[in-house]
């Protein structure tokens, strides 16, 4: 049984909680940008948390249900409708057998995650149903989901319609965003008045912001340490012989547009980089549209670990919520 | 050398051997990184071997990063003490140089490029200083290289040239990154060359294009049932330069999933190969004649 997709959306993609394992041969993790809604989808409908769902970006995708399923929409407020019915977010309802499912325009955040109970099936690749499009992995065919497209469901155990997260129990980016940066890598190659400028200063997301990357702009160029460059590195003071990327890492080509790496990261490069946003905010990356400001703000590795801590417990709190 | 340990957020450490590329870091990196694996810490959930470096990924829930880095630390001196000597394979790879797809290419990108007026090979010639694009790819195919990173995206393989420094050649990458680069194009950047595994953006220089894929999900090709990624960091290669009508021979096997590279096993020693590289080099490559 299976879902049939009449309209795409913008970029929608079927993601689960990733592929580990692989980057040393630059396969990223992948799986969805905001780890905390796809797993609060899948708990609303009584799925297992990694199941795979939909990753919808900006703008909803139009789909015809072919069994009753029971459905959760998270992350971004991303108006639901069911046969033009509108339905809550962070909810679960039910779609029936020849319903449509379809959306109204997005209100705040940048991406919705729908968890349709019983899971969606593809066949995992390398362990994962994630879409990975530049590796051709995952998903349908190895690509994003298209008109036409029909998505099989895995079985599922049927649970009530209604449970519900409250909005304390919600996580988005405040406006402006704040981002968390661990300094780091090769933080020590710009000058000190660079590494301050960094977090003094005000940037907006750019256009250029997918899931392999977010890339911010509107802040000072960054001024680097002189030196003559390491034989191999490349003549640019921002290049390094080419080494490994964090996920969340922070290069800053030329001193000018900072990118950050997301899931679908390069696994390495040239680029110097200096420092990565905690794994505590990853999440929240995802759900930042372009033109938003940000703030990134300096943290050590103690409050890193207790942001990290946080989210589990707010995680936990939406389990014990749900029982 | 002197290694570097830091960072990257709260789930990687990133340990530098050398800011500078060359065998002896890369080599330090690789028995290094070995012996993370083989260390078999707990937490550990990645480890990515790099030219000059590796990153560890772990989870901090189960590890806290003070201890991660204090236990990756305690194995610098079992790299120091490691054999520098692996056995591995050379495989030897047809490169069609000035094909007529990365020219395309090249030419709809020109205005990204340091030298607008020519093409990558004749500034990739001049700046090195050799008097023609010929005598330039005869210096980048006539000695062997060394797969010393495997990543950037999906199986791409950086590599560097198994010469002196004073013969290694050097170029920029592109002033501002392509948006496009053919699948398999073999390319430049600082001093390594690398086969982009799949179609997408890119940087580096572009000499040419070979018809052996690297990366297969489907795992078609023979030589990829193992695993869709054909590449491994300590591989050996040696570019064989084709024209179009090899080429076209060769895709026309790839398309009926019947193309076998030829592959040689190989050991190779840096001890040796920094005593004597000729020698060195010579012997590797005439592994591919029995081959």
């Amino acid at each position: 049984m299976s879902l049939k997709v009449i309209q795409p959306g913008l970029s929608t993609s079927i993601q689960d909680l990733g592929r580990p394992g692989y980057f040393h041969l630059g396969i990223p993790i992948g799986g969805a940008m905001d780890r905390f809604a796809l797993r609060v989808a899948n708990m609303l409908v009584g799925n297992p948390e990694g199941a795979a769902g939909l990753e919808v970006v900006f703008m909803g995708p139009e789909i015809v249900f072919e069994k009753d399923a029971l459905v959760a929409v998270t992350g971004a407020d991303l108006p639901a409708k069911v046969d033009g019915k509108p339905q809550e977010g962070w909810t679960a309802f039910e779609v029936k057998a020849g319903q449509t499912l379809k959306f109204d325009f997005l209100k705040s955040g940048a991406r919705a995650y729908i968890a349709i109970s019983g899971g969606i099936d593809t066949p995992p690749a390398l362990g994962s149903r994630s879409t990975y499009p530049i590796g051709a992995l995952g998903g349908i065919e190895g690509r994003n989901v298209q008109a036409g497209d029909v998505i099989p469901l895995g079985e599922a155990e049927m649970i009530e319609p209604g449970l519900n997260v409250p909005k304390e129990l919600r996580r988005l980016p405040d406006n402006p965003a704040e981002l968390r940066v661990l300094p780091g890598l090769y933080w020590h190659r710009l000058t000190p008045a660079a590494q301050e400028g960094f977090f003094d200063d005000d940037w907006t997301v750019a256009l250029e912001a997918d899931r392999m990357g977010y890339r911010f702009k509107g802040g000072k160029p960054l001024e680097f340490v002189g030196r003559e460059q390491p034989f191999g590195a490349g003549a640019d003071p921002s290049n390094i012989v080419d080494g490994c990327y964090s996920y969340g890492s922070i290069q800053v080509p030329g001193g000018l547009e900072p990118i950050v790496l997301h899931r679908d990261a390069v696994s390495g490069g040239g680029y110097f980089t200096l420092g990565a946003i905690i794994s505590a905010d990853m999440d929240l990356i995802g759900q930042l549209q372009p033109h938003t400001p940000v703030k990134f703000r300096k943290v050590g590795m103690d409050e890193a670990l207790k942001a990290r801590s946080d989210r589990k417990k707010m995680l936990a709190a939406v389990r014990a919520h749900l029982g | 050398m002197k290694t570097r340990y830091t960072y990257g957020g709260d789930e990687h450490i990133y340990v530098e051997m050398d800011d500078e590329m060359s065998l002896d870091a890369f080599f330090k990196s690789l028995s290094m990184s070995n012996a993370v694996r083989e260390a078999k810490i707990e937490g550990v959930t990645e480890i990515c071997p790099a030219n000059a470096s590796f990153q560890v990924r772990f989870d901090p829930d189960v590890i806290a990063p003070k201890a991660m880095l204090k236990k990756v630390q305690e194995l610098e001196h079992k790299a120091g003490d490691a054999e520098k000597r692996l056995k591995t394979r050379i495989i030897e790879i047809p490169v069609y140089y000035q094909d007529p797809w990365t020219h395309e290419t090249l030419m709809r990108f020109r205005e990204r490029h340091q030298d607008p007026s020519g093409t990558d090979l004749d500034y990739a010639a001049r700046i090195n200083g050799f008097d023609s694009a010929k005598a330039f790819i005869e210096a980048h195919h006539a000695q062997p290289w060394f797969v010393s990173m495997v990543g950037f995206v999906a199986g791409l393989p950086f590599l560097y040239q198994l010469v002196e420094r004073d013969k290694q050649l050097q170029v920029p990458k592109y002033l501002r990154p392509r948006t496009d680069t053919p699948k398999q194009t073999v390319g430049y950047g600082g001093c390594f060359s690398c086969v982009y595994s799949v179609r997408g953006a890119g940087g580096y220089q572009m000499f040419g294009v070979t018809p052996m894929p690297i990366f297969d999900p489907e795992q078609k090709q023979s030589y990829l049932r193992d695993f869709m990624v054909f590449f491994k960091p300590g591989d050996i290669v040696k570019w064989k330069p084709i024209d179009r009508e090899e080429y076209d021979r060769i895709l026309g096997e790839v398309e009926a999933d019947t193309y076998v590279p030829r592959i040689a096993e190989v050991d190779f020693d840096l001890e040796a190969f920094n005593a004597d590289m000729p020698g060195t080099n010579a012997k590797l490559m005439e592994a591919l004649n029995v081959a």
